[in-house]
């Protein structure tokens, strides 16, 4: 065990350069919502960065504690986006993630479900189908408006969740493959809708499409897409991390584009950031490979107003709509003001921004899964801005984070639908 | 060890889950802002009232446990690091009700752990104004403030958080409670106890609430930006302000060496060939007042030789001028792994010849520091850029930081202007007072705290 520690620890020693630069200011308790919850100094970037300074320096043996501090976080990066020292914050933490993960094994759970599922796509995506024509049995519909439905019998895993039922056609039934050319745009773009989009928001997958032939822009999609990824590598699993990025590197490579285009915040700052930040294992041709793919990487939203330039005239009137930034979006790529401008080109839209717009939503990934009363606790403070700022649409950039704030409003039983933005652009075409 | 019985007390005090005892939960209260080697709790209690904080203190002075209070942990002395036998610290961050906020008379009553920002927010939407506002605000909190009396931007002008305090009721070391000051403007019951609880850096009573003044806020304000070749041209330039019988609420000043840095961090088109540049905003409670005072302070920068002073026309202008010294602290402290940040003030006189001395100090140690700073009230920042890995390289940050407080009290200067003493800086502190002066603070510690438990080893040493 001490052996092993000591290997954890030489491991961990990896990240010591970036971790020195941390200077333990402490700033980042004003933005960390989970420390906000639980007011626990372990739980927000400094804590955690010193502890696992503690495990590589070996000055401290509980490495499962340490463990379930690092997993203590939405990876939504507050932190890093407000720290005065510039430090990588979620660089340490996924990187920590596969060391720790590694080292203490990932849980039964968690390994059926990566190894066995999110990387054989095929096998995956045909369980979920089955899992839609009978969800039916199990829930009943909570919420018209959000069109979201809570568990009919209080099964473990659903809890008192309000969670959308997975759509009857998933897009990727809808709209098995495409490869059309640029037209007067004269752009070509690849389009990776996300798991979340494909299996529970094919509507919002489909908005995307509608707008860019509307644009006249070409478009790439393959069949048999998998997973970006993040939610194995945020569980510390980096081996189906990796073969996921391989099967979606290879199939992306096979047509030419100008762009690889997502709806999905999450999914855009995985292939943009952690893709190649995760790639240094890899022989130099395939590194190089996965930094060009990701280069090319970019909210749907963002190639919209920085590319193609398009059209959008002023605050319409009609239905208020706010918007949330998904951490994502603005925190890890820095996108806030393109998908604003494309909601209020709507002209029956009025735009009201909500009280902290950035403010993370709790969802997180598998922090939903492993800390769902947090979790909540966060995201009801985001309803609550979205309540105050009286709009009937909360639009957003991320289907993780519609997921969340569906759940949030739909247990409140709030009447506020949510929405892609996109959709919403859609809608004023 | 601290017995299980013992921890079980404390359990049925606070709730099992303010209690913390794990290996990791403890190791996270170990250290604070300061660079300086942690030291691990044996116990970590997080009261919730203020009754449970009283008996808490009790609790410890029973079972002679020394108590470390720690607000958010952001001090840059060493204050909240616990102490090494039986160490154990209290969290505030539960207490954090502001209590009351008056209008009519102008005070309010906060718990110890509310934040300086929400707090100052909150005042603010009742029109009112709590000017002090360290760089930490946004997680700093009233009791660290009060017990640091931190400072901030807008010192010189509006004071530090010692001309805010009008009373601070608070636990001895035995756990009974102790009132001093009040909600009046006047008031003379009894000693002074709260000002020598100001600074105390929890070693004389733990605050349980504190009563701080409250002033109507300046309605207009005007900020600007001097450049300048020769940093006796900067410094003359505040003398010269000042003189004029103007009071600007910032006056603030960055070094060729800290502006290099920005620039390389921003690229915002900033002078790195100037030697000093001043950031001076005027504010009042009147517009026409304010741009009466602006115009003044343009013409004197002007005659004292600034090579060139741009004047905010907006909020939006105001706010990019203020971009370099937002960001002196980020870039400085990017450059490098470790960011040392100092605090040693001087008569506003002696400017000039401190920040030669501190070039001359980065030269003699081979060392990369940039100094920015108060220069309305003389506390400058010399930030030391440096590798804490690098054994030999700290060992030259020690000499460094040594000389440099030398050159402070030698030009009739201080230690430190707002970072506190802690653990960093007790061993200098007689240097800068007496012998006596030291005795005299420990009889008084002795006094009321007869165990040596409240926060021990902090300020006085013993
Ligand atoms: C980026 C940065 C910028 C900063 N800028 C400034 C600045 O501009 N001006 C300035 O003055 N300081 C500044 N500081 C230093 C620091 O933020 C201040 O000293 C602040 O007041 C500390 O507040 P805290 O809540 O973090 O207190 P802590 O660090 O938690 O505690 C500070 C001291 O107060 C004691 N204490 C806390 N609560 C109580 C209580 N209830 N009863 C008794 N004792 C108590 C502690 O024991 C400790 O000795 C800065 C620090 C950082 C990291
Ligand atoms: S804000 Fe950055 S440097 Fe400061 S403590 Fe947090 S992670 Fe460290
Ligand atoms: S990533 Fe988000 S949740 Fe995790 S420590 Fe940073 S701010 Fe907190
Ligand atoms: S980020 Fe989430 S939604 Fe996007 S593809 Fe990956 S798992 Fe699916």
């Amino acid at each position: 065990m001490t052996q092993d520690l000591h290997s954890l620890a030489r491991m961990l020693m990896e990240l010591d350069d970036q971790m020195v630069a941390c200077m333990k200011c402490g700033m980042c308790q004003a933005v960390c919502p989970v420390f906000a919850e639980t007011m626990r100094e372990g739980d927000v970037a400094r804590g955690k960065i010193a502890l696992l300074e503690d495990l590589a320096h070996e000055m401290i043996r509980d490495a499962e504690g340490v463990q379930q501090k690092l997993n203590m976080c939405l990876l939504c990066g507050s932190c890093a986006a407000n720290c005065p020292s510039g430090v990588k914050v979620l660089d340490i933490f996924l990187k920590a993630r596969v060391i720790v993960n590694t080292y203490m094994g990932l849980s039964p759970t968690k390994k059926a479900i990566f190894k066995g599922l999110l990387t054989k796509p095929a096998l995956f995506n045909s369980l979920l189908d089955v899992a839609s024509k009978f969800q039916g049995l199990f829930t009943k519909p909570a919420s018209d408006v959000i069109g979201s439905s809570c568990a009919r019998i209080q099964a473990p895993v659903i809890g008192g969740r309000h969670f959308m039922p997975l759509a009857k056609k998933p897009l990727r039934k809808l709209v098995p493959s495409m490869s059309t050319r640029p037209g007067k745009s004269g752009y070509r773009v690849a389009f990776f809708p996300g798991c979340v989009v494909d299996k529970i928001y094919p509507h919002v997958g489909q908005a995307a499409l509608r707008v860019l032939e509307h644009h006249e822009v070409g478009v790439y999609l393959p069949a048999g897409q998998a997973c970006c990824g993040i939610p194995a590598l945020s569980s510390g699993d980096k081996e189906s991390f990796d073969q996921l990025v391989l099967h979606n590197l290879e199939l992306f490579e096979k047509e030419h584009f100008d762009y690889l285009l997502t709806p999905c915040a999450t999914c855009s700052a995985t292939i943009h950031e952690i893709w190649p930040l995760m790639s240094g294992d890899k022989k130099e041709s395939l590194r190089d490979r996965i930094q060009a793919m990701a280069e090319r990487t970019m909210d749907i939203g963002q190639f919209l107003v920085d590319v193609l330039h398009v059209e959008v005239p002023t605050q319409g009137s009609g239905t208020r709509v706010t918007y949330h930034d998904p951490c994502h979006l603005k925190k890890s790529l820095k996108v806030s003001e393109q998908p604003r401008a494309l909601l209020r080109s709507n002209p029956t839209v009025q735009f009201v921004e909500m009280a902290e717009a950035d403010r993370c939503c709790g969802c997180g990934g598998s922090f939903n899964l492993q800390h769902y009363d947090l979790s909540k606790d966060i995201g009801a403070q985001k309803r609550n801005n979205i309540v105050a700022s009286g709009a009937e649409v909360v639009a957003t950039g991320c289907p993780a984070c519609m997921l969340q704030i569906s759940d949030m409003l739909s247990q409140h039983g709030d009447r506020v639908a949510v929405k892609h933005f996109i959709e919403v652009y859609a809608e004023s075409l | 060890m601290i017995s299980t019985s013992l921890i079980s007390a404390f359990q049925t005090l606070l709730g099992k889950e303010n209690v913390l005892d794990s290996e990791a939960d403890r190791h996270s209260y170990a250290y604070d802002a300061a660079v300086l080697e942690p030291v691990v709790p044996e116990l970590v209690l997080r009261p919730t009232t203020s009754e449970q904080l009283g008996k808490t203190v009790a609790l410890c002075f029973e079972n002679d446990l020394p108590m470390t209070v720690r607000g958010a942990g952001t001090n840059l002395s060493g204050g909240t690091i616990p102490t090494k036998e039986k160490g154990v610290v209290i969290l505030t961050n539960g207490l954090n009700k502001i209590l009351e906020i008056n209008e009519q008379d102008l005070y309010a009553v906060v718990e110890p752990g509310v934040v300086t920002a929400k707090f100052a927010a909150e005042v603010a939407k009742r029109g009112l104004f709590y000017p002090p506002d360290p760089g930490s605000q946004a997680v700093s909190t009233l009791g660290g403030n009060v017990s640091e009396n931190a400072g901030g931007l807008r010192g010189l002008k509006y004071g530090v958080t010692k001309d805010y305090v009008m009373g601070i009721n608070f636990w001895n070391a035995q756990g009974e409670y102790v009132k001093s000051g009040g909600r009046t403007v006047k008031c003379v019951t009894g000693l002074n106890i709260s000002q020598l609880m100001v600074g105390s850096e929890g070693t004389l009573g733990v605050f349980d609430q504190i009563i701080l003044k409250l002033v109507p806020p300046p309605v207009a304000s005007k900020a600007m930006l001097a450049e300048f070749d020769d940093i006796d041209k900067a410094s003359q330039t505040v003398a010269a302000i000042i003189a004029a019988k103007i009071v600007p609420c910032t006056l603030e000043l960055l070094d060729n060496a800290t502006i290099n840095y920005v620039e390389a961090f921003t690229k915002a088109g900033l002078p790195t060939d100037a030697a000093a540049i001043l950031l001076i905003e005027v504010d009042g409670g009147h517009e026409a007042l304010v741009e009466d005072d602006a115009a003044k302070v343009l013409d004197i920068c002007k005659k004292e030789g600034a090579r060139r002073v741009v004047l905010a026309k907006d909020a939006a202008e105001k706010n990019k001028l203020w971009e370099a010294r937002r960001n002196a602290l980020p870039a400085l402290a990017r450059a490098r792994p470790t960011t040392v940040l100092e605090d040693a003030t001087v008569p506003r006189s002696q400017i000039p010849a401190m920040i030669r001395a501190i070039n001359k100090i980065a030269e003699k140690y081979r060392l990369q520091i940039g100094t920015f700073g108060h220069a309305g009230d003389g506390n400058l920042h010399p930030t030391i850029l440096t590798d804490r890995r690098d054994k030999e390289e700290f060992h030259r940050v020690e000499l460094a930081v040594d000389e440099i407080f030398d050159v402070a009290l030698s030009l009739g200067g201080t230690l430190s202007g707002e970072h506190g003493i802690g653990l960093a800086k007790a061993k200098w502190l007689e240097k800068e007072t007496t012998r006596a002066t030291i005795i005299y603070s420990r009889t008084i510690k002795k006094a009321v705290d007869p165990k040596y438990l409240l926060n021990p080893g902090k300020v006085i040493g013993g």
